[in-house]
């Protein structure tokens, strides 16, 4: 066994922590949309990459402070979310999943490499607010603020969208559509209107984990392609079929890949992608999924 | 999916004529080209060309899309090179095993992935080639961000001088015609047959009593195979494996020229592939705009043009016909 000590436990939880709360909310996105479109919308990442440059820029051209582009960030993105469902997406519904897969990586495609051709590959500094800046003394470790801020922003989103779709009257519209759209039109309820929102509501939510990401990693037009292959592996391991699975396969990959980081940090980058071959082995419906 | 016409032509005498002053031509192309075009560009189509058809065995022929493909074409590219450079290994050795690397993968791959159907079975496939990726890029052998460069062209047989240009590019045309006779004959074989039956209505296969998943994994297999023939080649015709070769972008890269040329079709990822590596060699100037091309051709496919370039013509011809 090799050794380690407490702090480098400790810190590398946290960072597991972190990583994880980012999974969540993004394959928490791709889940909702998933539910009622029926399509691994591939433009997550890009969308997630989207919502953190949006931040830096409304910081650096127009001066508009984190607070405020924790709520625009994601919305000016929702409408570029609405563009894409009303004039591309909304043409293949009736066609196999695979189209809707081919398409969104194409519109991933354009997008990316038009934030790379305009900012490059290397990253932009964003500074966190001063009200989240510093760390904790917790006597063996320092806690930054802004980390834990961000679990906790992660974690109310996650239970609040939970909330939204099982407690309420229009999650109960949505879970309704999602298992037949046919009828749920014919109690005159406008299932497209609530496709559109739905999409730009995953959408908003990539947005959100961007905004969130900025101050910790560096706005760069890479930043969210490789993400996007991790939670994926995430979305896989949890099961499309069930929200908490998408939360909850989010946090605790988040946490393995922190452990990993201390006893065997060679496989860290791996780790998830072998989890995913383990679980497909003996649940292959996932850890929480419906049988696809 | 193209409709199975495109893919089954039926058999009339006119039919017959055509197809053969298609292949006449085909040759005399093939023949022409490289005293026209650059040599290298045109090996690269071919490798390109084989790798596409490989893909498209998987994704026309027996409805699976894959994701991660790259990691045939490029975990086989590594070995062949490695094979040749460290081990000194002849150019036809080097590139078998760079075949048997890629039938490996694809066996491996597909015990994972055939568990989970549809769009699940691209995610999986593509988390599975992210860990050959990351493989590649940690092992030793693999000479990290530089790649196996200046990979020896040496062919087991004295008279072939694999170090000039053309002769390279028809070792390259004789590899993929071999490669593309396999997938012909199993496209028209009842195995073949079967795998289409299987993308048309997976149940109705199981209770005509095929073992499905037997089938799936054999075209896994066999696609993984000619996918590493493919790699195994570009190894040795362009001497350079990198993680370019590995990486996801590659991955979409066939599945844009499968998509391109026309989905089920023989001849369609062919013409994909000249397609995109000619868009990907003449508009290097453009940079990341090629990319950003890239998508708007995957857009419009998608939008309007499912059938790619060979299966609106062959749909054409079609009509023709029947007026």
């Amino acid at each position: 066994m090799p050794s380690f000590d407490i702090e480098v436990l400790l810190g590398q939880l946290l960072l597991g922590l972190i990583n994880g709360s980012f999974y969540a909310i993004l394959s928490l996105g791709l889940a909702v949309i998933f539910g009622l479109l029926n399509i691994i919308n591939f433009t997550h990442g890009a969308q997630y990459m989207m919502g953190a440059f949006t931040a830096w820029m409304l910081l650096n051209y127009l001066g508009i402070n984190y607070w405020a582009a924790l709520v625009l960030a994601p919305a000016i993105v929702a409408v570029f979310g609405v563009a894409i469902e009303r004039f591309l997406l909304r043409r293949i519904y009736e066609l196999d999943h695979i189209y809707g897969f081919l398409l969104t990586y194409g519109i991933a495609l354009v997008v990316e490499s038009a934030y790379r051709a305009q900012y490059g590959v290397s990253g932009q500094p964003y500074r966190p607010p001063p009200a989240l800046s510093g760390a904790i003394d917790l006597d063996y470790m320092l806690l930054p603020i802004y980390r834990l801020w961000v679990v906790g922003v992660s974690l109310v989103v996650c239970i609040a969208t939970w909330l939204l779709i099982e407690k309420t009257r229009l999650g109960a519209y949505l879970r309704a559509a999602t298992e037949n759209p046919v009828l749920v039109r014919t109690f005159g309820i406008n299932v497209p209107l609530m496709i559109t929102l739905t999409y730009a509501f995953g959408v908003a939510l990539a947005a959100l984990a961007g905004v969130l990401a900025a101050p910790l990693y560096q706005v760069s037009s890479i930043m969210g392609s490789n993400l996007m292959v991790v939670v994926f592996a995430v979305v896989v391991i949890g099961g499309m079929g069930s929200i908490p699975g998408a939360i909850l396969t989010g946090f605790g990959l988040g946490l393995v890949e922190g452990l990993t980081k201390v006893f065997y940090p060679p496989a860290a980058s791996t780790v998830i992608f072998v989890a995913m071959i383990l679980i497909l082995t003996f649940r292959p419906s996932g850890l929480m999924g419906r049988s696809a | 999916m193209a409709s199975a016409s495109t893919a089954v032509p039926s058999r009339g005498a006119s039919h017959t004529a055509r197809r053969a002053a298609l292949v006449a031509a085909a040759a005399c192309v093939a023949l022409v080209a490289p005293f026209l075009l650059y040599p290298i560009f045109l090996i690269n189509v071919l490798c390109f060309a084989l790798f596409a058809c490989a893909f498209n065995l998987m994704m026309g022929f027996a409805g699976l899309l894959s994701f991660g493909h790259a990691a045939f074409f490029g975990g086989s590219a590594y070995v062949t090179a490695y094979a040749a450079k460290a081990w000194g290994w002849p150019a036809e050795l080097s590139i078998l095993a760079g075949l048997v690397t890629g039938g490996g993968l694809g066996v491996v791959f597909g015990w994972i992935s055939i568990r989970r159907q549809g769009i699940y079975f691209g995610m999986v496939t593509m988390a599975l080639a992210q860990l050959v990726y990351f493989a590649a890029l940690q092992a030793k052998f693999t000479g990290g961000e530089d790649g196996i460069q200046g990979v020896p062209q040496r062919s087991a047989l004295p008279m072939l001088d694999l170090t000039d240009n053309r002769v390279m590019y028809f070792y390259a045309l004789a590899v993929f015609l071999a490669g593309f006779a396999v997938i012909y004959r199993t496209v028209h074989s009842p195995f073949g047959h079967v795998l289409r039956a299987i993308r048309e209505n997976e149940g109705r296969a199981i209770s005509l009593g095929y073992d499905v998943p037997r089938f799936k994994l054999l075209a896994f297999a066999l696609s993984g195979a000619l996918s590493g023939l493919a790699g195994g080649l570009k190894a040795i015709a362009l001497q350079i494996a990198t993680l370019t070769d590995v990486e996801f972008t590659m991955s979409g890269e066939v599945v844009l020229m499968t998509l391109v040329g026309g989905v089920a079709t023989l001849t369609g990822p062919v013409v994909g592939a000249a397609v995109v590596v000619a868009m990907l060699t003449y508009l290097a100037a453009f940079g990341v705009w090629v990319k950003a091309l890239q998508g708007i051709i995957f857009i419009a496919c998608v939008l309007a043009f499912r059938r790619g370039i060979v299966g609106e013509i062959a749909a054409m011809l079609e009509r023709s016909r029947q007026t």
